[in-house]
């Protein structure tokens, strides 16, 4: 019965976001502190990861790679295509699970339990508009670290494949390009965009309806980790089986 | 002035206000007092409308709030101003920009008359060279401080203060509560004080309620309350050791 509150809430909070405008130039201010916030801070430990994932990748299919009838090229088509279709939008998002989302929801449930969105509802704003509407905005620039994510991830094998003497450098870009399909991109980019908004938007909304103090601050977090970490699961699963299954 | 009558509020099923009526006048300060747990919070936040009591209404300068349209009802809050029990000022925001935001989110005053209007409420609250520091980096007294200036600087009709002493030593505590009444009366503003501090009334308590589990008990002055041979009332205003002995001192006609 909670989780159907819980799913009401949410819905009718996301339907509250786009009521009642924050005014423009402030707006703008927000959007800018937010890309700041979750994007451009998160760049570092992205490009870590991804570097070092797609290195992995490849180094893994070259040591699996036994069999002497199976091209090398094979090293790069799956280190692209795992990087491309799952490693760089859904290992990315679930860490930003933990990065971005705790952020947020730290943050707003800090500003509920210190009263300050108390605040901003007396003066006559719109809390939900002024507080996660900039993080919905600022989060649609999110595919373009999942795009860096993934040309990391893809330099990571190269390099892996390279200095490791798994592959030759021809053999390599060969093999990134072998039966490479366009949609794929598309199909990875489209379900980016579903993670954004749900980056945005489930630990906003685990800030957002906190009550009590200092721990129950620390245990949204961890909720809204779980929670944003299998609501991204359940989508991938779901835009996967409508887009290529 | 704000009229409130027959106000009702529950929780869960349970409660809270049952029934309050009472009369907030304008250029006064209005104390509401009462142990904790009695629904002062409660009571303050239905005046705020951040709480809708389920029955009952509240009058600002003869309008009712439940007849009013959202719009309405949102161009009220803009004339109010609040002081929360723990300032509620914004982490991310200097003291400045803590005190402009008001005047940036509902006017369209240029940045140098925004400027120009927040020195001129920090030099109301006796703040001055705080400006470029954040909330953190002050004391809870400053922060008081900024609170008021915050609440007053969009030159509200309508001050609320949830217990602006709490935390605060004695001698900060009488400067806080002279400022807000200085500022009721400059200002000329209707204002409501939620506190359970005997100092407080004291000092400032021209018009009192005292509320009890939800019910009002009591109305009257800061004179008037020390007369009082309502029990509930005694019970509360002379439980600390000082007030005791003032209490005893009275009887024995001291």
């Amino acid at each position: 019965m909670t989780y159907l509150t819980d799913i009401g809430r949410y819905i009718l909070m996301i339907k509250n976001i786009f009521r009642r405008m924050t005014k423009a130039s402030v707006m703008k201010r927000l959007i800018f502190n937010e890309v700041e916030d979750l994007i451009i801070s998160s760049l570092g430990i992205v490009v870590f990861i991804s570097f070092f994932i797609g290195g992995v990748v490849a180094i893994q299919t070259a040591l699996n790679l036994n069999n002497p009838l199976l091209p090398k090229q094979l090293i790069a088509f799956a280190a692209r295509q795992s990087v491309i279709l799952e490693f760089a939008p859904t290992f990315i998002s679930v860490i930003m699970a933990g990065k971005v989302g705790s952020y947020i929801t730290s943050s707003i449930g800090t500003m509920r339990v210190t009263e300050q969105i108390d605040a901003l509802e007396v003066m006559g704003i719109n809390s939900v508009n002024y507080l996660i509407l900039p993080k919905i905005i600022a989060m649609l620039i999110y595919p373009f670290l999942i795009a860096i994510a993934m040309f990391m991830g893809i330099l990571g094998a190269y390099m892996a494949g390279i200095f490791g003497g798994f592959i030759s450098s021809t053999q390599f870009l060969t093999g990134l390009q072998e039966e490479f399909i366009p949609f794929h991109l598309a199909y990875a980019f489209i379900k980016t965009f579903l993670f954004a908004f749900i980056l945005a938007t489930i630990p906003a909304y685990h800030g957002y309806y906190l009550k009590g103090g200092a721990l129950e601050v620390g245990q949204a977090s961890t909720t809204s980790f779980i929670w944003t970490s299998v609501v991204i699961i359940l989508t991938n699963f779901v835009v996967t089986q409508l887009f290529l299954g | 002035m704000i009229k409130v009558e027959n106000i009702h509020k529950s929780f869960d099923g349970e409660e809270i206000l049952h029934g309050i009526d009472a009369t907030f006048e304008t250029g006064k300060t209005n104390l509401i007092i009462g142990t904790s747990g009695s629904g002062k919070t409660v009571f303050l936040k239905c005046l705020l409308g951040l709480f809708r009591p389920e029955q009952g209404s509240i009058h600002y300068d003869g309008d009712r709030y439940m007849d009013m349209s959202e719009e309405q009802q949102r161009e009220l809050r803009k004339s109010m101003g609040m002081v929360f029990q723990g300032s509620a000022l914004f982490d991310s925001m200097t003291v400045a920009e803590n005190v402009m935001f008001p005047l940036k989110m509902f006017t369209k005053q240029k940045i140098t008359e925004m400027n120009h209007r927040v020195k001129e409420v920090l030099d109301r609250v006796n703040l001055d060279g705080a400006d470029d520091k954040y909330p953190s980096e002050i004391s809870g007294g400053m922060q008081k401080r900024v609170a008021i200036a915050r609440a007053i600087v969009n030159r509200p009709k309508y001050l609320f203060c949830d217990e602006p002493n709490s935390g605060l030593d004695p001698r900060t505590a009488i400067v806080i509560d002279n400022l807000i009444q200085e500022i009721t009366r400059e200002y000329d503003i209707t204002t409501v004080i939620n506190t359970h501090d005997m100092n407080s009334v004291l000092e400032i308590g021209e018009s009192i309620i005292f509320l009890q589990f939800g019910d009002l008990k009591w109305t009257g002055t800061k004179d008037e309350i020390f007369k009082t041979d309502n029990k509930t009332v005694t019970d509360f205003v002379y439980s600390s050791n000082l007030f005791k002995k003032v209490r005893k001192a009275q009887l024995k006609g001291l």
